[in-house]
């Protein structure tokens, strides 16, 4: 590897792999942060970015949560939707058309109140064509075991994932989402990943609350909510770090409030295979795009010739004095 | 479905100028050749706090009124109150600042096709966007009277230049320090009967839109309605600020004021299910 800095690499591998599928940039967007992309696509061609990973979709509409849904905190936001959206038909009717027409790449996000509607979903994604992947956001309330959400419960993480993986086949990569809320995050991605996730998305929001001190009540309608943006950013890089740790060949989406190329290849040398930009995009619309290109030159002024070079740098044992 | 966000751009917008007009800033940003996009009801959204902010959301303002050829080219007029941390920023912002902003966004205010008679009315500094949808109204050849209102003299945004665009204005205070002591909505029944309107352009906190879609449920008369919902994007992917809505069919669902809105029609809002579980 060259370290001089001046050096000009013209041919640097940019992509990166999940499962068995070829993504030609790390960048996506992270699931309930980019609707099913119309939104953004005045911004910029959705095709240019990694993939679209669309908003966790369930087997009915849902009407979500009552307003207000939304609190800024000190680098971050807290919000309440309650999943509010289409049904997976509505979604398979006039999302997924929209995508593949724009030619982006597809990561369809699921979630359910029961290990058997996972398993639903997943039936009806399995003959659709030009979905990437599957994206298990197992962060919901469990209907069948008192709302404990399945995330936060490792055997129910291993059941669902288990039941999908059944349903769909051997065909389509499987990542599992997970929760910051656990006491031991390795021992349930080690549990998904033996149930037959292929990749893991780390992290989903932290629970949080904020109380208004004018009406005296929890701000939001929904009471808690999913806090995100910067001010979880240190606590995905450790999720990020600790789970390569422990499984050097599982594929991590690492997110978590990512905003800039720096923050991006921090997540990438914590041992994440690709990044997810969620929040950043609420600020900015176009944010992707710059993560993109800054996380490329960034990558490339540090001497690496791929991205896959730069996955997990931050673990190596041996440190380069010459560059110390 | 129409494209959404279909005329929004990204853009660096110096500011031209930043001046007090009582109680609020009226802040006026070049925004060139966007000006010609940016309908009355359409708003921006504008990052605050500079690069090392902690605030991430935009800041979402009513454009009040565009210029399409002063001489600085296109510009947008904002009135702001400094409310909150992010607006308190952007009203210390001075001349030749530049802002990262979005717009237009956001639907806007549908203009009657024949010269009918309408009712602009505004409550606080949301009487802002209704004076430059009062130009474009009078230019229509409508006949257009205004009602303001605000709990006192001091909240109530009326401009001397915004009064050549409108027959009457009144004035409402709920404590009497200006104009009449009452609410805005208390005359409604009888101008729609004495000028028999056709449609009411309505700009406030939510209360009064709710009050004014009660009146009009007795009358044959359009409420178009501007809501006031907090939002952390303003492009629609972020889904916090919805509002119970009723479809054609009758059932109601979310949608967010930023797409489907800020302009809406208000006899299919539900006011009653704002904050309820659907």
């Amino acid at each position: 590897m060259e370290f001089s800095g001046q050096t000009v690499v013209t041919t640097f591998d940019f992509s990166t792999t999940i499962g068995n599928t070829w993504f030609p940039a790390p960048t996506f967007t992270a699931s309930g942060c980019a609707s099913s992309g119309r939104e953004l696509a005045q911004f910029f061609p959705l095709r240019e970015m990694g993939g679209i990973v669309t908003k966790s979709v369930m087997s009915k509409p849902r009407p979500g949560r009552p307003a207000p849904r939304m609190a800024e905190t000190p680098s971050g936001m807290l919000n309440s939707i309650g999943l509010q959206g289409p049904g997976i038909d509505a979604f398979l009717a006039k999302d997924i058309p929209y995508l593949v027409e724009q030619k982006a790449r597809i990561v369809v996000s699921i979630a359910g109140e029961t290990v058997e509607e996972y398993s639903t979903l997943a039936r009806k994604l399995r003959s659709v064509s030009g979905i990437s992947a599957i994206e298990v956001n197992i962060s919901c309330p469990n209907v069948e075991n008192r709302g404990l959400v399945f995330a936060c419960d490792p055997e129910a993480s291993k059941r669902v994932i288990d039941g999908v993986r059944r349903t769909i086949g051997g065909e389509l990569p499987i990542i599992a989402k997970l929760s910051p809320d656990v006491t031991d995050l390795v021992s349930i991605a080690r549990g998904v990943v033996d149930a037959g996730a292929d990749g893991l998305a780390l992290i989903n929001t932290v629970l949080g609350m904020v109380i208004n001190v004018d009406t005296m009540r929890p701000h939001l309608g929904g009471t808690t909510g999913g806090l995100s943006g910067p001010a979880i950013r240190p606590i995905a890089v450790r999720a990020v770090y600790q789970v390569h740790a422990a499984l050097p060949h599982i594929p991590i989406l690492g997110m978590g409030g990512v905003a800039s190329g720096k923050d991006a290849l921090e997540m990438i040398l914590a041992g994440a295979s690709g990044v997810s930009i969620g929040t950043a995009s609420f600020g900015n619309p176009t944010a992707i795009m710059s993560i993109q290109s800054d996380l490329k030159k960034m990558l490339i002024d540090r001497g690496f010739t791929s991205l896959k070079e730069a996955i997990g740098f931050a673990h190596r044992t041996e440190v380069d004095t010459d560059n110390a | 479905m129409s494209q959404i966000n279909k005329n929004a751009k990204q853009i660096l917008a110096p500011i031209v100028s930043n001046k007090k007009v009582g109680q609020y800033q009226q802040i006026i940003v070049n925004i060139g050749d966007l000006a010609t996009l940016c309908k009355p009801g359409n708003f921006v959204a504008i990052n605050v706090g500079g690069p090392s902010s902690s605030m991430i959301l935009r800041r979402a303002f009513a454009i009040s009124r565009v210029s399409h050829s002063s001489t600085f080219g296109g510009t947008m007029e904002l009135i702001v109150a400094p409310h909150g941390q992010g607006s308190t920023w952007l009203c210390g912002q001075g001349e030749g600042d530049v802002l990262d902003i979005v717009t237009p966004l956001g639907t806007a205010f549908g203009i009657p096709t024949e010269p009918v008679p309408v009712l602009l009315v505004g409550g606080g500094y949301g009487s802002a966007p209704l004076f430059g949808l009062a130009e474009v109204l009078n230019a229509r050849g409508c006949r257009v009277d205004m009602l303001l209102g605000a709990s006192t003299a001091s909240k109530i945004y009326a401009p001397m230049e915004g009064k050549r665009a409108v027959n009457s204005m009144r004035i409402y205070t709920e404590d009497g320090t200006m104009g009449q002591t009452g609410r805005v909505t208390d005359a409604i029944p009888e101008i729609i009967k004495d000028l028999n309107i056709a449609v009411i352009y309505s700009c406030g906190p939510m209360p009064m839109l709710s009050a004014i879609t009660k009146i009009t449920e007795q009358f044959d008369v359009v409420h178009q309605c501007a809501v006031e919902e907090a939002m952390a994007c303003g492009i629609g992917v972020c889904m916090t600020c919805v509002l119970p809505v009723a479809g054609d069919d009758g059932s109601v669902s979310n949608l967010r004021s930023c797409i489907d809105g800020p302009v809406m029609d208000g006899s299919k809002v539900q006011w009653n299910l704002v904050g309820k579980q659907l």
